[in-house]
């Protein structure tokens, strides 16, 4: 069985809550006894009707205030995938809890609301989902019911979704028209829209094919740890020297040629080990331990790479920058420690190029700082060099997170466009 | 490779997919938190409780430093309300991988006059816990302490990072969580704080299972169907334990029962069952229609926030 994990994006009121509350119920994945506390809660309220959020709003701020502070992850299992749902609020800041939620997510879900059509937060989600390199984009077109099951609605935000999504870099872009409240489309196919020929939600999940998503071309080998078991009584395992860590990238076999980052030393890979024996190809996202023929000087924070087909190599770096605190601001100047793939080091905000309006894609080149939930695209030198590539060949490569050194929180996201240009 | 269908079989796979399972994804995920601790902090430790999640932990750890030993030490915090089974269960296993137990003993708190016992007949340790554990951590000065907890069992955890910030008094502040994107982790702390790492946060309870059944890994035997001395307390079996007091309008009857979670013997419910053997309880398992915590844990039964409560004084 296969794991797709995936971000949903909506707000208040276009009944995301009602959606994943519906995915789960009819998977089975919500209990008897959290639902009789939802029910519990919701009546002490005096809601209406049952709020599905409780089920997801788990600290005591958001059940007494109503709202959701921070991505929260809901597990369900259909025969044929697993299923995590990284659920991110839609007001308090979105953007930043967007970012997160999204960073590793296969898909991402958008609820458009049929009466409001696309309004400007549809178009931030789709823009967000895009600037994280989310391959798969699956619009929902929700409350189908109140615009009474209308093809003509339902095609012209198609149209008009469509017309936006052509200035992003959207590789799969699907719609589903559903009403989230009744359950149409949603698990089974709706018997009140026959003109929709497509499949239902559930479904979609269930058969999008996440599979080619993986870069399976460019070999990275980010060394995490060096296993060496000094074991005196073993003779094998007292020369025992592996190098273990997560593939993230293309696929290593034993015998490959392959340099090591920094030092440029080559070997060949002697074997890829586990802890159930060695294995004849590692691929991402296994964890595994290569041994190399030769005793060459490797550790953590290397990385190993094809000898023909080696990342970039670097300290002057291009990215979109993401920044997540209100303690702080980005300028021109700023010093952050950097960690990316298993490197940490320093770099200093060189130039800050402009900030993007997520809304209208606009960029401010007069901008000077980033606030929280801004995104811009700035200039880095690092004190090290990185072993790179570009976000959108590799999201694990291409990633880097920023945290202040007096704080030590986490302070920005980065996105990889490549190296600075020679001038 | 291989990979597993719903029950949780092995069967071997094409190598030619690059696909992984969702045990096998998850298996590597944890891997890879793992290891991102041995390398980034000075002194880490494991929770071990002998419970299914922190053996899977433990087993997971085991793995991922495979043929060397587990480069940090492991942690019991003990009630001294155990189920003899688990104790030793947890002796045997320590014993096999060769690896050092730090035990936080609350009984040695109480002596001590740091904790004060709760009276009455529902007192139960699980509570005071929180002070021998955060004692042993600045005791032994860890930086780093792995827990078994996964965001599927409670709603609080449901929205705590993988690495976990706790300040100098051990706290948790569920509104000023560090972002955490993509596998990449930040443990950075000061003198005196640590981070609490939870590499199963992935994983659900039919996950652990079907994971168990593939692995091999042992548990302790409560966990399997046995006949056993029991009482219903507030819908739940409690076993008839030295540690508890039974009302005398309770009634000890033997059962056919196992326990889906373990913890203290004074708040964790056995659920009457007969599964006996994994293939039953994976099947058990996937039609439940309530949660372990639920069915088993008078300690989440407080209150709607009863688990945020003890995390934030630094509770697992």
């Amino acid at each position: 069985m296969e794991l797709l994990r995936f971000a949903t994006a909506g707000s208040v009121d276009d009944g995301k809550s009602t959606l994943i509350g519906r995915l789960l119920y009819d998977s089975k994945a919500i209990f008897e006894d959290q639902l009789e506390s939802v029910e519990r809660t919701s009546r002490d309220r005096g809601d209406a009707h049952t709020d599905l959020a409780l089920l997801t709003d788990g600290l005591r701020a958001e059940r007494e205030q109503g709202i959701t502070i921070d991505v929260a992850y809901r597990y369900f299992a259909t025969p044929r995938r697993k299923f995590i749902i990284a659920d991110t609020p839609g007001h308090i800041q979105y953007t930043r809890n967007m970012v997160t939620g999204a960073s590793t997510a296969d898909l991402a879900l958008v609820l458009v609301d049929a009466r409001k059509g696309v309004l400007e937060q549809s178009r931030r989600h789709a823009f967000l989902a895009s600037l994280l390199g989310i391959p798969h984009l699956v619009v929902c077109v929700n409350k189908m019911d109140l615009v009474d099951w209308s093809q003509e609605r339902y095609d012209e935000i198609k149209a008009e979704f469509r017309s936006f999504a052509m200035k992003l870099d959207v590789h799969d872009l699907t719609f589903v028209p559903v009403s989230a409240l009744h359950g149409d489309n949603v698990v089974e196919r709706s018997a009140n829209m026959p003109w929709y020929e497509g499949p239902s939600l559930l479904h979609q999940l269930e058969e999008v094919h996440i599979a080619s998503d993986r870069n399976l071309i460019d070999a990275r080998f980010p060394v995490q740890y060096v296993i060496r078991p000094q074991d005196q009584t073993s003779h094998e395992l007292h020369d025992y020297r592996g190098y273990a860590g997560q593939v993230a990238g293309g696929v290593f076999k034993p015998g490959d040629e392959v340099v090591v980052l920094p030092s440029g030393l080559t070997s060949t890979v002697a074997s890829i080990d586990t802890a159930d024996g060695r294995v004849d190809e590692a691929y991402a996202p296994m964890s595994v331990t290569i041994r190399l023929a030769d005793d060459v000087d490797v550790s953590r924070g290397d990385m190993i790479a094809r000898v023909r087909n080696r990342p970039h190599v670097g300290q002057d770096i291009e990215a979109m920058v993401c920044w997540l605190t209100a303690d702080t601001s980005l300028r021109s100047g700023a010093k952050l420690a950097v960690k990316h793939t298993t490197r940490w080091g320093r770099t200093m905000v060189k130039d800050l190029q402009y900030r993007l309006d997520v809304n209208t894609l606009h960029r401010d080149e007069d901008a000077t700082e980033l606030s929280l939930n801004e995104i811009g695209r700035v200039q880095l030198r690092t004190t090290v060099p990185l072993f790179f590539d570009e976000y959108r060949r590799n999201r694990t490569t291409g990633s880097f997170i920023l945290v202040d050194e007096g704080t030590n929180n986490t302070v920005g996201a980065g996105i990889i466009l490549g190296p600075t240009a020679v001038a | 490779m291989s990979s597993t269908d719903l029950t949780g079989h092995a069967s071997p796979a094409a190598a030619t997919t690059y696909e992984l399972t969702h045990l096998q994804a998850l298996e590597a995920e944890a891997i890879h938190i793992i290891r991102e601790v041995a390398a980034e902090f000075e002194r880490p430790v494991m929770l071990f409780s002998g419970g299914k999640d922190s053996a899977v932990m433990l087993h997971l750890a085991v793995k991922a430093f495979a043929p060397a030993r587990l480069p940090f030490p492991v942690m019991h915090v003990d009630t001294g309300h155990n189920f003899p089974e688990v104790i030793d269960y947890r002796d045997r296993r320590i014993a096999e991988l060769g690896a050092r137990l730090v035990v936080a003993s609350v009984q040695d708190a109480i002596d001590a006059g740091r904790v004060v016992e709760e009276t009455g007949p529902r007192a139960s340790r699980n509570r005071l816990q929180t002070v021998p554990l955060l004692e042993a951590i600045e005791e032994n000065r860890f930086d780093a302490v792995f827990g078994g907890a996964r965001r599927d069992e409670e709603k609080a955890r449901a929205k705590e990072r993988v690495f976990s910030f706790r300040d100098d008094f051990g706290q948790w502040d569920p509104k000023n969580q560090r972002p955490e994107l993509w596998s990449l982790y930040n443990g950075r702390h000061r003198k005196g704080e640590h981070i609490r790492v939870f590499p199963i946060s992935n994983w659900t309870e039919l996950d652990i299972w079907q994971y168990v059944a593939d692995e091999g890994i042992e548990l302790p035997t409560i966990y399997y169907a046995h006949r056993r001395r029991v009482f219903q307390r507030d819908g739940m079996w409690l076993a008839d334990t030295p540690f508890v007091t039974v009302g005398e309008d309770e009634e000890v009857e033997e059962r056919l029962v196992r326990f889906r979670t373990v913890g203290d013997a004074s708040c964790t419910g056995a659920i009457e069952s007969s599964a006996a053997d994994l293939a039953a309880i994976i099947e058990e398992t996937a039609v439940t229609r309530v949660t372990e915590r639920g069915a088993t844990r008078a300690d989440d039964r407080i209150s709607e926030a009863g688990m945020e409560d003890r995390k934030r004084e630094g509770y697992f």
